[in-house]
């Protein structure tokens, strides 16, 4: 099945007088590395530079709260359910008297890990979960040298109560919406 | 005692000036990799990445010394010393400027002007593979043998044809001194007009004596690790690399003024310069071409994949020598004809 | 200084480069002091002023010859239990031609003493002056040679083709 037009048959015909001498084909190589001289650079100077990353990209996990600073998650384990890499853990426990300001609902996920190493950064949790918690953010994972670094607990995945260390999530939320 | 303190310094100047091109050579090497590939290139140490030959010579003296315990020893070392010295001592006869006149004496800018230049030339490049042969037999292991092999018999076929290119030049110029050669091409008479064949013909073959690609099959990386240096490290591999560079500079600058011209430019009588200041644009005018030939090395590498082996012995014996010898004929013919004593 | 020290450097270096190519163990190394002894040999023409003869030594024996020979050595791994067995009647054969080969470079050497106070002109060795030796003088022999060198070059380039069904 012909998929393009590039296809080139390969014929073992005798060459001509020109592409004999090879000097001719040699020429015209060196006239197409020339202009690439002058092409503009495809290079990224990294650490000054970065890529645009789109903000619905998939990255790093955050767990959202509420705009009172109450965690969404319920611990219901509709994400680990949904995670075909079979990513996410967690231990759900009650909550107690005087902890209203800091969970949303009467449970919540004492602890929630993400093996990034396993994450496919597909996406399924977010859409499986019911609360609106758990978000993909544009946020690269760091490398590390150790696996067990690559375990993400919530110390890593909640969000900050403070204004400024809210992650926005709202353009993913919306492309979410729109499905 | 004076013509030797003037000697010294000009010895000391030019193995510097190699040297210093050499080094800057590497990183140029890379520079127009990158720009040819549209990358960047190196650009990290100091501005534009100036600093990086400087930096690359830091990790090669760091690098751990390894010495095969099965290896020749003494013939380990001695490889890349031959290869160095070979190296640095063909700019001995490449006459770098016309001279300079101070206070009435003329300072010719050339470390010595023997009558047999040309020859010397070659005599030291067929030692040059000496240093591959022993380092690549010394280090007792086959790839780097199978490097000192095909470096071998590619050197002896490539100097043949490249012999041949410049007897068809001794013929026109009529003397072996590559100073009065480059002087008889005052101006714009240039050899490469009355020797077209001859500059195609010698510029492949100082590809292939400098193992330049299209013709680097001694240290072919796909096919033998890493060639004759496979087993060599550190500043022993620095050598290596080192030499391939200055002889790159070297056969650059011996194509420059056996064909280009060598510190010769157009309009030369016109500008109504001081003889000095003639010869100092002269030189100025000789290291650009020897530049354009260094990039064009680059340029070709980056161009060009490399042979197969049964096609660079072919392209030596049946295309470079039989052109050589037609070369000559041709020559002798226009000789004859320039002379007069040709008669149809 | 003694100005015919360098050629007592020279002959001592030559000598000594010539003994090591008999008496070294590993064929290799002895090829190698080989080249030395081409070079040691190369510096008596020069002290002689025949820079032209000097070249030319340099590349066709050190640079060339030399290392076809290194290139058939190095394929060959050599060591004490593949060595020939030597019997004393080839043993004695040497010992006689190399004996034969002395008394001939003593003869030739003896008959030598007369040109050697001819060589005093210091542009004998020239490029020019060997040229117009070669063309003039001596342009039959040379012609011969050269024919000769043909010759044995379309020998070589026929017993190095395959032989055609």
């Amino acid at each position: 099945m012909q998929l393009t037009n590039r296809s080139k048959v390969v014929v073992n015909k005798e060459m001509t007088f020109a592409e004999k001498i090879y000097l001719p084909a040699i020429l015209s190589g060196l006239l197409i590395t020339i202009k690439h001289l002058f092409r503009k650079k495809a290079t990224v100077k990294y650490p000054e530079q970065t890529r645009p990353v789109a903000p619905v990209y998939r990255g790093w996990h955050v767990l959202k709260r509420d705009e009172q600073g109450r965690e969404n998650c319920t611990a219901c384990g509709l994400c680990a359910v949904a995670c075909p890499a079979e990513a996410i853990t967690m231990t759900a426990a009650e909550r107690k008297k005087g902890e209203e300001h800091l969970y949303r609902e009467e449970k919540y996920a004492a602890v929630y890990e993400i093996n990034m190493l396993r994450c496919i950064y597909c996406g399924l949790c977010e859409e499986a979960c019911p609360k609106e918690a758990i978000f993909l953010t544009d946020r690269m994972v760091p490398s590390d040298m150790v696996r067990t670094n690559f375990i993400f607990g919530k110390d890593k995945l909640v969000e900050g109560t403070e204004a400024d260390k809210r992650i926005d999530v709202s353009l993913r939320a919306k492309a979410h919406r729109h499905q | 005692m004076e013509f030797l303190l003037i000697k010294f310094v000009l010895v000391v100047i030019v193995f510097a000036v190699s040297l210093g091109i050499a080094a800057y050579s590497t990183y140029a090497e890379r520079k127009i990799a990158a720009f040819l590939q549209d990358r960047v290139g190196p650009d990290r140490a100091g501005p534009f990445g100036l600093l990086q030959p400087l930096a690359d010579g830091v990790k090669m003296f760091m690098k751990e010394e390894i010495i095969p315990s099965n290896a020749d020893r003494l013939l380990f070392i001695l490889g890349p010393c031959i290869m160095m010295m070979t190296a640095c001592m063909t700019g001995v006869v490449i006459p770098w400027g016309h001279g300079l006149e101070i206070n009435g004496t003329f300072y010719p800018v050339q470390i010595t002007d023997i009558n047999i230049g040309i020859l010397y030339v070659f005599g030291v490049v067929s030692i040059g593979v000496y240093g591959i042969m022993i380092g690549g037999w010394a280090s007792n292991n086959k790839y780097s043998l199978m490097g000192a092999i095909r470096a071998s018999s590619q050197m002896i076929s490539y100097e043949l044809a490249m012999g041949m290119a410049v007897i068809a030049l001794i013929m026109t110029t009529g003397t072996l001194s590559v100073r009065e050669m480059v002087e008889q091409q005052h101006g714009i008479h240039w050899n490469v007009f009355t020797q077209p064949l001859g500059v195609i013909l010698f510029i492949v073959c100082a590809f292939a004596e400098c193992n330049r690609t299209p013709f680097d099959l001694p240290e072919c990386e796909t096919e033998l690790v890493g060639g004759y240096h496979t087993e060599y490290s550190s500043m022993k591999l620095g050598f290596y690399l080192f030499a391939e560079y200055i002889n790159m500079f070297i056969s650059s600058a011996i194509i420059a003024s056996l064909y280009f011209g060598g510190y010769n430019f157009p309009f030369i009588d016109q500008l109504g310069l001081s003889p000095n200041m003639l010869s100092i644009v002269g030189t100025l005018i000789f290291f650009g071409k020897i530049f354009f030939f260094i990039f064009f090395f680059m340029w070709i590498r980056w161009t060009i994949p490399r042979f197969r082996y049964d096609q660079l012995m072919h392209l030596g014996w049946r295309t470079m020598i039989p052109l050589g010898i037609l070369n000559i004929l041709g020559t002798g013919i226009y000789v004859l004809y320039k002379n007069g004593q040709l008669h149809f | 200084m003694n100005p015919s020290l360098p050629f007592f450097v020279l002959a001592t270096l030559s000598v000594f480069s010539a003994l090591m190519v008999v008496l070294s163990r590993k064929p290799v190394h002895s090829v190698l002091y080989l080249i030395f002894c081409f070079f040691t040999i190369g510096g008596h023409y020069l002290l002689l002023n025949a820079q032209f003869l000097f070249a030319v030594h340099i590349i066709v024996y050190a640079g060339a010859i030399m290392v076809l020979f290194l290139f058939t050595l190095m394929f060959i791994n050599m060591n004490k239990e593949l060595e020939p067995h030597k019997t004393n009647l080839l043993k004695g054969a040497a010992t006689v031609a190399a004996g034969c080969l002395l008394l001939v470079m003593v003869g030739v050497t003896k008959g030598a003493e007369s040109l050697a106070a001819n060589s005093n002109r210091t542009d004998v060795g020239t490029v020019a002056n060997l040229g117009k030796a070669l063309y003039g003088q001596y342009l039959l022999p040379f012609e011969l040679i050269s024919i000769l060198l043909l010759a044995a070059m379309v020998g070589a380039v026929l017993l190095g083709k395959k032989s055609v069904e």
